[in-house]
């Protein structure tokens, strides 16, 4: 039995005391962030900072030297990846990683997978069960699809959507995880300025609508500035400053590490 | 039908999923195949004069087409494993030759010092174990599957090439245990080169009129109706499973392995299950090659039936169990029938030293080049892969025009 203190915020997750190292080399020291509940925080900071390292931390890709990762009141630390996503962590790629010749249907049905328990016999033989689980599923995905906003191309496969649809399109797949905690890597990279403001609504409806909290990885300053509740920076695997925007925006280090000093090379992406 | 604009409505989203118009297409034309195939020896050939009569047992004896059968059964079963999870796996023959075995020793007199007959069909008094046909199939079935696992538990940590390379690996162990397995520290566990033989016959309920209840060396025409009752139920297995939340988990593994895990989907349980489902059906194909040749012989199973079954689900269409049917039957045919008659049909003006090995491997490698020059995507692609391999030669395309553009 783990009890947690009642404290006036709950967190959804709560990574502390990270430290990731690759031999000699110190990728992520010492890191203490936390997502409220219902919250939606920003992780920034120049290329090379440790934010990709720190977000694989999270999603069990790397195992942390040291520190906890703890979702909900769930110590997650270590786990393997496919059990961190089935207990509720869902997550978007810098890259997008679709499967690509799967329809946007069966892309999103393929999250379901640790929800639903269909094994090898009910297949085989087209049980009941199965079938209703399977018929849910694919309810479940379609409105998931609309709820995002591309529910009419729910039979093409995920290679030939748009950039922007590839874009709704994994969000929809890890929202099918009915996950706590959403992690978005560079959502808007490639989206104009239209779209991205498109994309700051979308995730405050997102929050709003389906209860969870959402943890952003962004380069473009205006759209963290207006998405985020609170902002943690990172330099150089330490975390150099954390505030909401406007403490952000006026923190004299963070202007120095990452407007001042790299700030051109990271707004240019 | 499917055009490469609009991709056809999905399976999964459409009805009982293995029935969409698409495939009951290729249910009837196999049913009619069979058909066919049967009316043909039962009843056409015997009435027919002798002319016809031999050159039909020349260029389709029903032996070839017997066992291009078996081949059919353990390339669907192969097909799981690389066609639907993407797994390179270039030692398949492992679990044709564990079925083989199981057959040889729960369907002979090998194990002349124990008795056992589970309503099998050995000769009365035999002794030796004598398990009726069609449980050894699921026995066998469900061995390999657990053999499956065993082999896979250790390698399927591995990616790619490497897997490759351990699988080649087993493919050869394993056949080399049957092979050196008569002293297993004193015991006789396989008759080493000797091999099992015989086995028992297929024994059948016997309910149909004119249907013997055993069949023997000679009862080709009922023998090539189980196996295609067993190549049909490799296929119903394959396809059910495929529409369903495990052939979906596969699918999603052979695309993009790390973002199916960031999915939820479990690595390498999901692996594993390709590698016990394909093992099973190599099981059943194993059991029905043992009571095809009428025993298991260790030096049939060698490295080239990997391979040979590999370019089948290649040449076939990768993914598609009509395309992979149609290859194993193809190749098979070719291997064992069509190539022996060509090459025998240049005796006399032919070189000295080109021997029969060598122009067959060369007609064989020639065939294989030109289709992966020609059609790298199989004679009968699935649906989706047909996509990506036209569309991307456009995309390729499209974006040196754009680079063109922007310099």
């Amino acid at each position: 039995m783990t009890a947690t203190p009642e404290t006036e915020t709950k967190f959804a997750l709560e990574a502390s005391g990270i430290t990731v190292q690759f031999g000699g080399l110190v990728a992520v020291n010492d890191v203490t962030f936390l997502i409220p509940e219902g919250g939606i925080v920003s992780l920034i900071g120049p290329n090379g900072a440790g934010k990709t390292t720190f977000f694989n931390v999270l999603t069990g890709l790397y195992k942390p030297t040291k520190g906890v990762v703890q979702l909900g009141a769930e110590n997650i630390t270590g786990l393997a990846p496919h059990t961190i996503a089935s207990k509720g962590l869902g997550r978007t790629f810098q890259n997008i990683r679709l499967f690509g010749l799967m329809t946007a249907t069966e892309n999103v049905m393929v999250a379901m997978h640790s929800k639903t328990k269909a094994g090898l016999i009910p297949t085989i033989f087209s049980f009941p069960s199965q079938r209703r689980e399977e018929k849910e599923a694919r309810e479940k995905a379609r409105e998931l699809l609309d709820f995002v906003g591309i529910g009419s191309t729910a039979d093409d496969y995920a290679r030939n959507l748009s950039y922007g649809d590839q874009r709704r399109l994994e969000i929809a797949r890890a929202l099918a995880l009915q996950p706590k905690v959403v992690l978005l890597d560079e959502p808007t990279a490639g989206m104009n300025p239209n779209e991205s403001a498109q994309f700051v609504e979308f995730v405050h409806e997102m929050r709003d609508v389906r209860k969870i909290s959402v943890l952003l990885i962004e380069h473009d300053m205006s759209v963290v500035m207006r998405v985020s509740e609170r902002i943690t920076v990172l330099d150089r695997g330490e975390k150099i400053a954390e505030g909401s925007p406007d403490e952000i925006r006026n923190d004299q280090r963070v202007i120095e590490a990452y407007l001042g000093k790299t700030g051109t090379e990271g707004s240019a992406r | 039908m499917a055009t490469v604009d609009k991709p056809v409505k999905d399976i999964a989203a459409a009805g009982p999923p293995e029935l969409t118009s698409h495939n009951r297409k290729w249910i009837i034309g196999f049913l009619v195949a069979v058909a066919a195939v049967y009316v043909m020896y039962q009843l056409i050939l015997p009435e027919l004069n002798d002319s016809v009569n031999k050159s039909v047992e020349k260029w389709l004896p029903l032996t070839s087409v017997n066992e291009s059968l078996v081949w059919v059964i353990c390339a669907i079963g192969l097909n799981i494993v690389v066609g639907y999870a993407g797994l390179l796996d270039l030692g398949y023959v492992a679990f044709w030759a564990i079925g083989g075995y199981t057959a040889g020793w729960l369907m002979s007199e090998f194990f002349f010092n124990v008795d056992i007959n589970i309503l099998g069909g050995g000769k009365p008094g035999a002794t030796g174990i004598h398990i009726n046909f069609w449980l050894v199939l699921l026995i066998a079935g469900l061995f390999c599957a657990l053999w499956g696992i065993i082999i896979g538990a250790p390698t399927l940590r591995l990616k790619s090439d490497y897997l490759a390379i351990v699988t080649l690996g087993f493919g050869e162990i394993i056949p080399q245990v049957f092979y050196n397995g008569d002293d297993i520290f004193g015991q006789n566990i396989t008759n080493g080169i000797k091999g099992i033989a015989p086995v028992d016959d297929i024994t059948l309920p016997g309910l149909l009129p004119g249907v013997p209840s055993s069949l023997g060396v000679f009862d080709l025409e009922i023998k090539f109706i189980v196996y295609v009752l067993i190549a049909v139920l490799a296929v119903f297995i394959s396809l059910r499973i495929r529409t369903g939340r495990l052939g979906r988990a596969w699918l999603a593994i052979r695309e993009d392995e790390l973002a199916a895990s960031m999915m939820g989907v479990p690595l390498m349980k999901t692996k594993l299950a390709a590698y016990a489902v394909g093992a099973f059906m190599g099981g059943l194909g194993g059991v029905a090659f043992a009571t095809q040749v009428n025993g298991v012989f260790a030096d049939r199973f060698n490295f080239a039936i990997s391979i040979t079954l590999l370019a089948m689900v290649v040449l076939g269409g990768m993914g598609n169990v009509w395309g992979v049917i149609m290859g194993a039957l193809l190749l098979s045919w070719f291997n064992s029938t069509a190539l022996p008659n060509i090459v025998n049909s240049t005796d006399g003006f032919r070189p000295e030293a080109l021997s029969f090995g060598v122009i067959s491997y060369l007609i064989f490698g020639l065939i294989l080049v030109l289709m992966m020059l020609f059609r790298r995507e199989g004679l009968f692609p699935e649906t989706r892969t047909r996509q990506i391999l036209h569309e991307e030669e456009r995309t390729e395309s499209e974006d040196l025009h754009h680079d063109l553009e922007e310099q």
